[in-house]
């Protein structure tokens, strides 16, 4: 069980190697295969997260949630993308038609980019990059421009709101962001997420660093668009923000790509602070991977809860609260991280 | 760095102006610089139409005007028309329309605290408000037949008496009450986010209040201790004892803060009514004439409806159909005040404001 996808991936190796195959093609073809394997991971995730939404939030809320399309309503998300599918996508009129169309179909590519080296289990991870935890930071700051870009090309001032919203809560949120992950990495003295992982061993990130721990979380609630930060798409004031005009699949790509962003925050958390998939007290009788996706619905599930738990928060509180809370905080906490460091080395543990 | 304003259209189409309800907003980045309401979107000429209808056939038409409040609507009209006339009602249907009104208060309040929390971005607080609110309507529905519009009133009295266990429904709700209104304080107002959103926002000070002709929460909100029940009891309100809540700022968050100790208030009354109707047995209705035909004049009738005091001004010509009749709508004068109060807040700002006035379109453009 615990070997199911390391030996998967050995005996296509083999099998390529019989039928002649070796050397770069082989590899080549393998990382293929990771890569597609990652990809349909995320999107078939995106889509279960969507029906574990509605039903988190019924049962906060004392409802049911989905409960006829299929058993217990698990093919809601299977008729909701058919439906979405089928609509016609509307082009507002002085819209920038290649800016529209160009947004919804580029939003994916950050979260899918990050994951190519995030550890899913032992040796399970597509590529091991010895600058993971920097890649994450690079890439995900990309994020910003899609959501700009569909607010600008609407033509309509609401998007354009919402749109400018994105870009100020982004941008200022990316740092508390980085500096709270920077504690970890100055203990570990590594940015690579497997060495990461390897270096909690006897204890996991998060009771070492839990000031950095609540920072990451706010600061990546924040920068997935998620209420109580949600003021991009604050439904009360700006309709949906830079995704008001979009209709049918343009919605739906958007919609995906904010769950694939909660599950790339999430990953993030369980791998530098909750132990990757590490297994607590020793219980390796459940598979690494197992613990991995535990950890990580875990993570996920907090998110949700407090997505329907808070109201939203208005756009000079937010500045406020990142730059003048988030960011002191995260800075007193890599001044005591250092000293922290500094003593342990000097007594020689 | 040069900006430019622009002028955003807080449209009739918006979740949030609680209805058809425009706002044209000059705005300079996320600050409001001028706000021009305009209200009308919803107006079918009520009180024109009341002129060629007979006094019992205008009730109904006073029910679509605060849809959420109907029962206290009905009530405000029939004591006019009942003023005029000098009918006086029995005491069994005083006490019924005592019960009936201050459940629609509840129902009224409890929408505005869900609405309100849901404009402000908690989606939660709004589901579970309804959960309560499905509770009285199924009353409400087991008593005359709907859930809304209820034209339950008559002139002379009730139209129909509790069906039988209704009482003993509505005791054993008003007893699970207080566990509900605290889950609501939890979730709602003691949350940090929400009290950062609506304290000092749209701060209004007693002089402006009154100087406006503000009634209702939005008054009582600033510390003016003005609630007709007790000033000038109406009805047999002054055989209940009970509070009137009060602010101290003005601010949304007072204006919400009132309009939700009113809640605890309103369930207090109907206990006690519930009490008092035990030992009382009767008739529900007057002797009214089938015809209805006031003598010649006028009568001007004011109680205190959920959003604030609410006047009916009914002008008889001695024939069945009134000559004139006009509403002193609560709604609409509470919003005297919006034009001036906008400028210098945000956008999410407005929302908190125009939420916490807690309009009902349907009353503000009659």
């Amino acid at each position: 069980m615990e070997n199911l996808f390391v030996g998967a991936a050995e005996g296509l190796r083999n099998t390529l190697s019989g039928v002649g195959l070796t050397g770069v093609w082989n590899d080549a073809l393998l990382m293929l295969v990771k890569l597609v394997g990652i990809l349909v991971f995320i999107l078939i995730n995106a889509l279960w997260l969507v029906y574990m939404e509605r039903k988190v939030a019924a049962f906060m809320q004392a409802r049911i949630g989905p409960n006829r399309v299929g058993p217990k309503g698990l093919l809601q998300t299977a008729a909701d993308i058919g439906k979405l599918i089928s609509k016609e996508i509307p082009i507002p009129k002085d819209a920038d038609k290649v800016v529209f169309i160009l947004a919804p179909c580029l939003i994916f590519i950050p979260p899918l980019m990050v994951f190519a080296v995030v550890p899913f289990g032992q040796n399970m991870v597509a590529i091991d990059m010895n600058i993971g935890l920097f890649y994450f930071f690079a890439i995900a700051s990309l994020s910003t421009m899609m959501f700009w870009m569909s607010g600008w090309a609407s033509n309509n001032k609401y998007s354009l709101l919402g749109s400018m919203r994105v870009v100020a809560q982004m941008v200022s949120y990316e740092l508390p962001l980085v500096l709270s992950l920077l504690g970890v990495v100055m203990i570990t003295g590594t940015l690579s997420l497997t060495k990461i992982i390897e270096a909690q061993a006897h204890m996991w990130f998060i009771f070492v660093q839990p000031i950095a721990f609540l920072i990451y979380f706010t600061a990546a609630v924040a920068e997935c668009n998620r209420c109580p930060f949600d003021l991009v798409e604050g439904e009360s004031e700006i309709i949906c923000g830079p995704f008001t005009e979009y209709g049918g699949m343009g919605f739906a790509m958007f919609f995906l790509a904010e769950y694939a962003n909660v599950m790339l925050i999430s990953a993030l958390a369980t791998i530098v602070f909750l132990g990757g998939w590490l297994a607590p007290f020793g219980w390796t009788f459940i598979p690494s991977w197992v613990w991995f996706f535990l950890k990580m619905y875990l993570m996920i599930f907090i998110v949700m809860q407090l997505r329907w738990t808070y109201p939203r928060i208005r756009v000079d509180q937010l500045m406020g609260f990142g730059w003048k809370v988030l960011v002191p905080l995260s800075l007193a906490n890599i001044f005591i991280t250092g000293i922290g460091v500094y003593i342990y080395r000097a007594l020689g543990w | 760095m040069r900006t430019q304003e622009y002028v955003l259209n807080f449209g009739p189409q918006h979740p949030a102006t609680h209805g058809v309800f425009q706002i044209i907003m000059t705005l300079d980045g996320e600050t409001v610089v001028k706000a021009v309401p305009i209200c009308g979107y919803l107006h079918r000429g009520i009180e024109k139409l009341a002129e060629s209808r007979t006094y019992t056939q205008v009730i109904p038409y006073t029910d679509r005007m605060d849809y959420m409040a109907a029962m206290l609507m009905n009530l405000g009209y029939v004591q006019t028309v009942e003023k005029l006339m000098g009918v006086e009602v029995p005491e069994r249907a005083e006490y019924i329309r005592i019960i009936t009104g201050e459940l629609n208060r509840l129902a009224s309040h409890l929408l505005a605290t869900g609405v309100y929390a849901l404009d402000i971005g908690g989606l939660t607080g709004f589901v579970l408000c309804f959960r309560e609110r499905e509770r009285v309507m199924d009353l409400f529905e087991e008593l005359c037949g709907s859930r809304m519009t209820f034209s339950y009133m008559r002139i002379g009295g009730v139209s129909e008496d509790f069906p039988e266990g209704w009482l003993d429904k509505l005791s054993n709700l008003m007893k699970m009450m207080p566990e509900y209104i605290e889950e609501y304080n939890g979730l709602i107002t003691g949350n940090e986010i929400f009290q950062a959103r609506t304290k000092f926002v749209g701060a209004v000070s007693a002089e402006e209040a009154i100087n406006y002709s503000f009634s209702g929460p939005p008054l009582r909100a600033t510390g003016i201790n003005f609630d007709l029940r007790k000033q000038r009891p109406y009805g047999i309100y002054d055989r209940f004892d009970f509070e009137v809540p009060l602010g101290e700022r003005g601010d949304s968050f007072d204006r919400f803060h009132c309009r939700f100790l009113e809640m605890a208030q309103s369930v207090k009354i109907i206990e006690q009514a519930i009490e008092q109707i035990k030992e009382i047995d009767g008739p529900i209705m007057a002797k009214v004439p089938k015809v209805i035909k006031p003598p010649k004049g006028e009568a001007y009738h004011e109680i205190e409806s959920a959003k604030g005091i609410l006047g009916y001004y009914v002008v008889s010509d001695g024939s069945n159909k009134p000559y004139r009749v006009h509403v002193r709508r609560p709604s609409f004068i509470n919003l005297g005040m919006l034009d001036k109060m906008c400028p210098g807040w945000k956008i999410a700002d407005i929302v908190a404001i125009l939420g916490s006035f807690d309009i009902v379109l349907g009353e503000v453009d009659c």
